[in-house]
């Protein structure tokens, strides 16, 4: 849906307090170059290379701040846990001493499946000293998602929680032969020989650690990210990505040394990971764990409570606390609240001048995707916001609004046109590859440009607005789900002749997934049966994944080949016009 | 309603929304979100399921009161 800028401009603040970290942007967007921005980083030791984990917690020690608060961490029934970033060095030397002890090897892959809980932390860090090639999952997922990605990762370490195990895990241990190591937070439980548990494992490792030489451009991190077709995509990133970390952590965040921050984003996804994690201690802030799901009222209660300075949350949740009201905020002290975020899919207007009524402050929306490893366009606190866009590029990226044609790309400099957002390559944080798929991987980029898969338009002043995706991908509450996968899982049922899974326009999640199901003959389109796919669907896929709607039909629209179309499903859904139908071979019924 | 018919509604709102879900293994005071893998969508159609199964008005400010099993009985059956 095309936005325009019809809504008032907010007008940056007279003066900010602290000094804003990027108080010109026009000046250092033509000033700034990677090389420069390269001097916030220590790199490891001895000039023995980069390592995100180092940057990210023991270079503080070296700097006199391991005395600060790295963690602090909020569990659902009201425990409280705080590491300090020299605690949190030595648990992740734990960590990547025991990888080491159970035979690990640099390179292997780590997969964490577990709420955000402290050992999710101290994993991730310590796999990244081992130079293990650390995945996080989303816990929600069923576990059909976590054995596709389980197998295309290459998984050979597991941490996760006893119960997730249990749920999740265990049906699947034949399946993943290359899945070595299991440890569980905690405990071992009795009589299952082939877990480790936690407490154990860290308790006979040793605190001290030494990150071996790492390559810049060793792979880090392997995020999953949905496509149209086919298996997810695993998208590489490598240790060098930790400069765009900082710098955005900098820049588009505004982070300064004292800051409380909290984002709330699961480190299952790659916010979660890059600015719920990296950026924040890197930066070295302290760094808000919240384990508990989204409930407005304990949410305001942290922002009060833990004095949040810094908070990047995402437009679901935003919306969800619109709807109770700012009246919800009243008795909640926020002062100490001076910057937000939001990041995930388009904010709209309305929500980001909410955040000035309820808040006094606005929403700084922000746009990036799982390739591009870090926020690439963004509002940043000094610069007057547009509400609805996703604002200016960060310095060091440049940006376009670009058509593919037959002989390359061509470059849109026309305001207010709308086409596909480019990024110019090269940048530290850019994926270096789908995992399994060069030919996919390259696919993306032409001339010399990365191409986002969305649809953005640029207006005179520079400022970029989103205008919808390029392809079939969903999203919902901020994440994106393949239709082929959820397709994939309907399936499997013995009922199911075919599925299109589109994604259709939700108030509050911006998209919910919605499924279209013709039956082989012999099933009835009952209520029965309706539940029991939707059954089927939700313990394969998860909630997160699973369709919310299903309807059946005695034949869905095909081209020529086969495919479904669900271009037209989502058309005649919606009552949008239905467009070429020249592919169209054999129509719904 | 009383407790019983409480947790009839639950019962037959939660087939709607989530039916592999199985209330016997959930304990009083579990958090349903958690125990039942329901995400947010789930949570705000469930409410809205039992708001109109029981007739009672749920404020918005009350949702956190019926995260649990015990929380829904109360609220419902008061």
């Amino acid at each position: 849906m095309p936005q325009q800028p019809d809504h008032a401009l907010i007008h940056k603040p007279a003066s900010l307090r602290p000094d804003p970290n990027l108080a010109d942007y026009v000046q250092t967007a033509a000033r700034f170059n990677w090389d420069d921005a390269a001097k916030l980083l220590d790199g490891l030791p001895g000039g023995a290379g980069l390592n995100i984990a180092y940057e990210a917690v023991d270079r503080h020690l070296a700097h006199g701040r391991g005395d600060r608060i790295a963690l602090r961490w909020l569990g659902k029934s009201g425990a409280r846990r705080e590491l300090s970033y020299a605690d949190l060095a030595q648990a992740s030397n734990r960590f990547a001493n025991a990888l080491h002890d159970l035979g690990v090897q640099p390179g292997e892959g780590v997969f964490l499946l577990l709420g955000r809980l402290p050992e999710l932390y101290v994993a991730l860090l310590g796999a990244l000293k081992a130079r293990c090639v650390v995945t996080p999952l989303f816990s929600a997922f069923g576990p059909e998602p976590i054995a596709t990605r389980a197998e295309m990762g290459d998984a050979r370490v597991l941490v996760t929680t006893p119960e997730l195990y249990q749920r999740k895990v265990q049906g699947l241990r034949q399946r993943l032969s290359g899945l070595r190591q299991v440890i569980v937070v905690g405990e071992a439980p009795a009589g299952d020989a082939s877990l480790h548990g936690w407490d154990a494992l860290l308790a006979a490792a040793s605190p001290d650690y030494t990150i071996a030489p790492t390559d810049p451009e060793s792979v880090s991190l392997l995020h999953f990210t949905s496509g149209t077709t086919g298996k997810p995509k695993g998208a590489m990133h490598v240790h060098a990505a930790v400069l765009a970390h900082a710098v955005t952590g900098r820049y588009a965040l505004d982070l300064h040394d004292d800051d409380v921050y909290w984002c709330t984003a699961d480190p299952g996804w790659v916010t979660g990971t890059s600015y719920g994690v990296i950026a924040p201690l890197v930066c070295g802030v302290s760094n808000v764990v919240v384990e508990a799901e989204f409930d407005a009222q304990s949410w305001y209660r942290v922002l009060a409570e833990e004095r949040v300075t810094v908070w990047y949350t995402a437009p679901t949740a935003i919306r969800m606390m619109m709807k109770l009201g700012a009246e919800a905020l009243q008795g909640f002290e926020l002062s100490a609240l001076r910057f937000m975020a939001s990041v995930g899919e388009p904010l709209n207007p309305e929500a980001v001048l909410w955040g000035q009524q309820a808040f006094g402050l606005p929403f700084h929306d922000n746009w990036w995707q799982t390739e591009t490893g870090g926020i690439m366009i963004a509002n940043y606190a000094a610069m007057d916001i547009k509400p609805g866009s996703m604002g200016k590029p960060l310095p060091g990226i440049t940006a376009a609004i670009v058509q593919r044609d037959s002989s390359g790309l061509r470059l849109i400099d026309t305001p207010d046109t709308d086409g596909e957002l480019a990024l110019k390559t090269p940048w530290p944080s850019m994926m270096r590859g789908y995992l399994h798929e060069d030919e996919r991987y390259r696919k993306c980029f032409v001339d010399g440009w990365y191409l986002t898969g969305d649809l953005a338009r640029r207006d005179a002043d520079g400022y970029y607005w989103f205008v919808g995706r390029a392809d079939d991908v969903i999203k919902s509450s901020g994440h994106l789900i393949g239709p082929f996968e959820v397709e994939s899982a309907l399936l499997e049922h013995p009922a199911v002749a075919e599925a299109g899974v589109i994604g259709i326009p939700d108030p509050m999640a911006g998209e919910v997934v919605k499924a279209f199901v013709a039956l082989k003959p012999g099933f009835a389109p009952d209520e029965a049966l309706r539940s029991e796919l939707l059954g089927h669907a939700r313990k394969r896929l998860g909630a997160a994944v699973a369709p919310k709607q299903i309807e059946f039909r005695n034949n869905l629209p095909k081209t020529r080949s086969g495919k479904i179309m669900r271009r037209l499903l989502k058309a005649r859904e919606l009552g949008l016009p239905e467009g070429d139908l020249s592919t169209l071979e054999s129509d719904e019924k | 309603m009383d407790k019983d018919e409480v947790m009839a509604l639950v019962g037959k709102v939660l087939a709607g929304i989530a039916p592999e879900a199985d209330l016997a293994g959930v304990g009083d005071d579990e958090d349903l979100r958690a125990a039942l893998d329901l995400d947010s969508m789930d949570f705000l159609n469930l409410i809205i399921g039992l708001s109109q199964g029981s007739g009672v008005a749920i404020a918005e400010k009350d949702y956190p009161r019926l995260f649990t099993l015990q929380g829904i009985r109360d609220y419902l059956s008061a």
